[in-house]
């Protein structure tokens, strides 16, 4: 059973093991410097859809479909599911998955949503809930535009602070500890609000949650940056990284030589066009799903910390001059188990 | 346990984000809103050689610049102009016209009358709100202080 | 030569108010449609002091095409029809004055929805 470590994090001692991986990318991610490594590059961003929503439900439907499809398994395999996007009400879930017929858990962490999945789906298989449970999550730049910006044709120019969202989702399927990558200890982050009301700059508004949810987990698990290959922050792109490592350093743990962002991976800055990198559900669950879990089962990355940041708010909230708080939550993923799997087993 | 206040953060993201490339945008603005200008000008001397009266060749040029805009932003190239225009794009009659149909074309998907016929106005219609108020205010005064 | 003069001052008073709005982009925090506002009421203002016309006589479409000659034509409709019918004018006369580019952009934004189909960015 999992174990309390300091104020916020849980250790899971059973090590749940993530025994599959799928990311489904649109054509901008499939150019960018890991496009080759998703599962599925899809050219035609309306998915043969009517709709740009209904596109991002296919999106997450093909990405459920590709990692039953790799871990031979089928719907009625899973017995939970955790999925969420960034549209209002999370339609983008609710009409991709509903066909599967897996027990449902709906989520909305924002851009979080990939390690809050994650977290639960790992602490269903920790208490023995659950043999196999899905995570999965997804977004996609035109029906994120519409929704929080303006709608494509609109004449507007980009902001250098603003981030594109990407057009990924990517699906994890979590079971009993079996092979790697192990998850095995995990910090869910609070809300944290530091008086930013800037739409175009959400790495500033997601930075402090991530600072704070890392600092908790150093101070609980006794560790530092040291102790890691690499910590991966979701999308807080190159404005909100800086940020991240100042306030960080300011604690005295200095990370620039382990940090690395899923915003900045996903794409080549200097001739993609995203500004200040990429965001949204999908940035950080594409590069999770197609780069990083088969790095770790390679044993390539040996240790590190997973944390996919958030920025809370609506368009209805912003027009009323609210700020806009950030949430990161964290995961250690590891090739290695917890030592005491290996001692005492599931006994 | 907070060492970072909220006043010290704002300082923070204010180093860290880049700043506007203001030099290059202003100059590309002027430079193709110039050119938007410039080219309703000549539809105003084209129509005014055709021999239509001065009165009708202004709104008829405006009209023509509309029309343009609207195809243009059908054919998904107003935006890419805009990119680099910015303002340039924005402030003639031209930004008006691609402001109506931009939602427009994007929210068909809701329907014609909740989608398109709804929407059109979310970005353009405070333009016509406040233009419009803004007259009847000026009306007022002229006929309370017979100014006219 | 006097050709030239006339277009390159349509070029430099359009360009000079488009560089205006770059302006306020960029130093302010005034988001697009806010700029837009501002420049229409500016263009009913300066069309009631009388300020608008002269420097539309002066730069042609330099000074109609951007949206604060668009409010000054909501101005001078306004006079007109405040002159011609008293009180009920001044409801009528901004769209009447205003009314081409209005009625221009509802209905070939309307023709575009329909013909068009929404496409993906890609820059």
């Amino acid at each position: 059973m999992s174990t309390k470590i300091g104020k916020y994090t849980l250790r899971l001692d059973t090590s749940p093991s993530i025994i599959g991986s799928a990311a489904i990318g649109g054509k901008k991610e499939g150019e960018g410097p890991i496009g080759k490594m998703f599962d599925l590059v899809n050219y035609d961003a309306l998915f043969g859809q009517k709709s740009w929503e209904l596109a991002e439900s296919e999106m997450q439907r093909q990405a459920a479909q590709k990692v039953l499809d790799k871990c031979s398994l089928s719907p009625g395999d899973i017995q939970y599911l955790f999925a969420g996007d960034l549209l209002n009400q999370i339609v983008a879930s609710h009409y991709g998955l509903r066909e599967l017929g897996i027990p449902f858990f709906g989520l909305y962490g924002a851009c979080s949503t990939m390690a809050e999945s994650l977290i639960l789906s790992s602490m269903m298989i920790e208490g023995e809930l659950a043999k196999k449970v899905m995570a999965i999550t997804s977004s996609h730049f035109c029906s994120a535009e519409r929704q929080f910006r303006f709608p494509l044709e609109y004449g507007g120019q980009r902001a250098p602070t603003s981030q594109w969202t990407a057009t990924a989702a990517g699906a994890c399927i979590v079971a009993e500890n079996s092979q790697p990558p192990y998850v095995k200890a995990v910090t869910v982050g609070c809300i944290e609000d530091k008086d930013i009301k800037d739409l175009n700059n959400m790495g500033a508004a997601m930075a402090p949650a991530a600072s704070t949810t890392i600092k908790r987990y150093f101070q609980d698990t006794l560790t530092g940056p040291d102790n890691y290959d690499l910590i991966l922050t979701g999308d807080l792109a190159q404005v909100g990284s800086d940020l991240l490592a100042e306030l960080l350093l300011r604690e005295d743990y200095d990370i620039k030589k382990k940090h690395a962002d899923c915003g900045l991976i996903l794409y080549d800055r200097g001739t993609q066009d995203v500004e200040a990198g990429g965001s949204g559900c999908g940035c950080a669950a594409g590069v999770l799903c197609s780069y990083i879990i088969p790095a770790i089962r390679e044993g390539k990355i040996k240790d590190m910390l997973f944390v996919a940041t958030g920025a809370l708010m609506s368009p209805v909230s912003v027009q009323q001059g609210q700020n806009i708080p950030g949430i990161a939550h964290l995961l250690h993923l590891s090739s290695t188990p917890n030592p005491t799997t290996q001692q005492g087993g599931n006994a | 346990m907070e060492t970072v206040t909220n006043q010290s953060y704002d300082q923070m993201v204010k180093k860290a984000s880049p700043p506007s490339k203001s030099a290059r945008n202003i100059s590309m603005a002027f430079l193709v809103g110039g050119a938007i200008c410039t080219l309703g000008h000549a539809l105003i001397r084209l129509y005014m050689s055709m021999g239509v009266p001065e009165e009708t060749a202004f709104p008829a040029a405006s009209i023509t610049l509309v029309f343009l805009s609207a195809l243009f932003t059908g054919l998904n190239i107003y935006d890419k102009l805009a990119k680099w225009g910015g303002a340039g794009t924005l402030v003639p009659i031209t930004g008006f016209a691609n402001a109506i149909t931009a939602p427009a074309l994007e929210f068909k998907s809701e329907g014609y009358i909740m989608g398109l016929g709804a929407k059109m106005f979310i970005i353009a219609g405070p333009v016509i709100v406040y233009g419009i108020a803004a007259g009847v205010v000026y009306g007022v005064i002229l006929y309370l202080f017979q100014l006219y | 030569m006097e050709l030239f003069w006339e277009y390159a001052k349509a070029f430099l008073v359009g360009g000079a108010i488009c560089a205006v709005g770059q302006v306020l982009i960029d130093f302010t925090k005034l988001t697009p449609a806010r700029i837009l506002v501002i420049f229409v009421v500016l263009g009913v203002v300066l069309g009631a002091l009388k300020i608008y016309q002269p420097l539309v006589d002066w730069a042609g479409g330099g000074a109609s095409i951007p949206l604060t000659g668009w409010g000054s034509t909501i101005a001078k409709g306004t006079r007109d029809a405040v002159a011609e019918k008293g009180i009920f004018g001044a409801l009528s006369g901004g769209l009447t004055g205003s009314a081409a580019g209005v009625a221009a952009a509802i209905f070939f934004g309307f023709l575009s929805a329909v013909a068009f189909k929404p496409k993906a960015k890609e820059e």
